[in-house]
């Protein structure tokens, strides 16, 4: 059956076709499966009345960025830079920007 | 039938010729797909972390109200809870405790905050999993906290939250009122912010300015404003590790660039032989336009699904150091795959459309002179 290259290219193709659409089928399953999940995280969030989300925890102004001033990032010496290395991962919030978006 | 038996005839020649330049062309596949890997493991992570965090953060506050003392953020007195609440269209008001703790021994920041569930309870603390991986010997069952006045107290944990929650909950350790103004040595009658919520979601930001209005010395923070600065946040994070990336997307660029558009002598003298054999133009077209397809189908979908590999089954392993940064609590969660249909053809398109045209431009110039002028 595959004694031709181009059937053995087709099959192959076939192949990666199907694991694409098996993506598909393990994204929806993971999907539904982990709602309750979500829902529970969701609730969480609602019932402490959470406003960020924990993704780092060395400086202030990264655990809570939403709530965080300008200038909370040099409030502990007016001169001083910031030093934190999340400061690089994490941009400044959209509304404490030069043009604050509202 | 003839149609696709001749694409079949096609696609074998285009496949032997290809296995003839083995080294180069495999090199160019394992290139190719280590590329298209890499940016689709970047769409699949910043798409479905975006997507957790708008549907997580639903639930958040909103109205955050907050007041600042000379820039800094302040305690808030009970007084401005009555205040808030007398605005219309305020459905309700209530206050918050939280703060952040270092825990000197193992040098992790945890959020500590204030759960009403917990008002009969007081030395009982709930914790995220995050707090207990780090303690020294959390086989004791308790966790000390050094108040402001220097005197330790030991709280008992009678509750941690899975690791599912890690994202919201990782640092969090949740005690009653009286423990925390304890700990912290806060006179009652003053929260850490309030919050709010509004009965018609319309009126968020007429509100938000009637507080300003009438507290001058607050600044409220909308519900819409969290969900933005998550978006950004992702955004961000995606475009640093794209431009992480950046140098060797750029060189494959070239590469690929440099054997579709470069025909060598040897593929030239081939076009010339199949030619003079009696090939059509069209025919020397459509055999390019496999070799493309090849190469590049061939690795969009071995990417892709390398990626999803990499994104849902590895929690990114490649990318953890990027995502973890210093912190010691980092949550280690696992991500519900979103997959975004028109990202990942935005993806076929910016990759597998354009080698392919570029395989077959510079084969259609060398296809349309006299055979014997290649050949010689």
């Amino acid at each position: 059956m595959f004694e031709r290259k181009s059937h053995r290219f087709f099959a192959w193709l076939g192949v990666g076709l199907v694991l694409m659409g098996f993506m598909g089928i393990h994204a929806a399953y993971r999907r539904n499966a982990d709602t309750p999940m979500l829902r529970g995280k969701g609730q969480m969030v609602r019932r402490l009345a959470l406003t960020d989300l924990c993704l780092f925890t060395d400086a202030r102004y990264a655990r809570n960025p939403v709530l965080a001033d300008l200038n909370t990032p040099f409030q502990d010496c007016p001169l001083s830079l910031e030093h934190f290395p999340s400061g690089s991962l994490l941009p400044v919030p959209p509304h404490l920007g030069v043009h604050p978006a509202r | 039938m003839r149609i696709l038996e001749k694409q079949k005839n096609l696609v074998d020649f285009t496949l032997s010729s290809l296995l003839r330049r083995k080294g180069k062309n495999t090199a160019l596949l394992v290139v190719y797909t280590f590329m298209i890997f890499l940016l689709a493991s970047v769409m699949f992570f910043t798409g479905s972390i975006k997507k957790e965090a708008a549907l997580v953060l639903e639930g958040a506050p909103e109205i955050t109200v907050q007041r600042l003392v000379a820039g800094r953020h302040d305690l808030i007195p009970a007084a401005y809870l009555e205040a808030v609440r007398e605005i219309r269209g305020v459905r309700s008001a209530a206050p918050r405790l939280w703060g952040y703790y270092y825990d000197f021994t193992s040098g992790a920041n945890f959020t500590l905050m204030v759960d009403e569930s917990l008002k009969d309870s007081p030395g009982v603390v709930h914790v995220g999993s995050g707090v207990l991986r780090t303690l020294m010997s959390p086989e004791h069952g308790t966790i000390p906290i050094k108040a402001s006045d220097g005197s330790f107290h030991f709280f008992e944990i009678h509750h941690v939250f899975p690791a599912e929650s890690d994202l919201v909950a990782s640092d969090l350790v949740l005690m009653c009122e009286q423990d925390y103004r304890k700990v912290f040595s806060i006179p009652d009658g003053f929260a850490t912010d309030l919050v709010l919520e509004v009965r018609n979601p319309k009126e968020l930001t007429t509100i938000a300015g009637k507080i300003t209005q009438l507290l001058p010395d607050t600044r409220p923070i909308l519900r819409d404003e969290i969900l933005r600065t998550y978006e950004a946040v992702f955004d961000w994070r995606g475009g640093v590790l794209v431009v992480i990336l950046w140098g060797s997307v750029l060189a494959f660029v070239i590469f690929a660039w440099d054997k579709a558009t470069g025909l060598s002598a040897e593929e030239k003298r081939e076009i010339g032989v199949l030619k003079a054999v009696g090939w059509e133009t069209s025919d020397v077209l459509v055999m390019k336009f496999w070799e493309g397809m090849i190469i590049s189908l061939s690795s969009f979908l071995t990417g892709v699904v390398l990626a999803y590999l990499h994104v849902f089954f590895s929690s990114s392993v490649l990318f953890e150091p990027v995502l973890k940064g210093w912190s010691v609590l980092y949550p280690d969660f696992r991500l519900t795959p979103f997959i975004d249909g028109t990202q990942l053809a935005g993806l076929f398109f910016l990759t597998v459309v354009p080698y392919t045209v570029t395989t077959i431009v510079p084969s259609w110039r060398a296809a349309v002179i006299e055979p014997d002028s290649v050949m010689r």
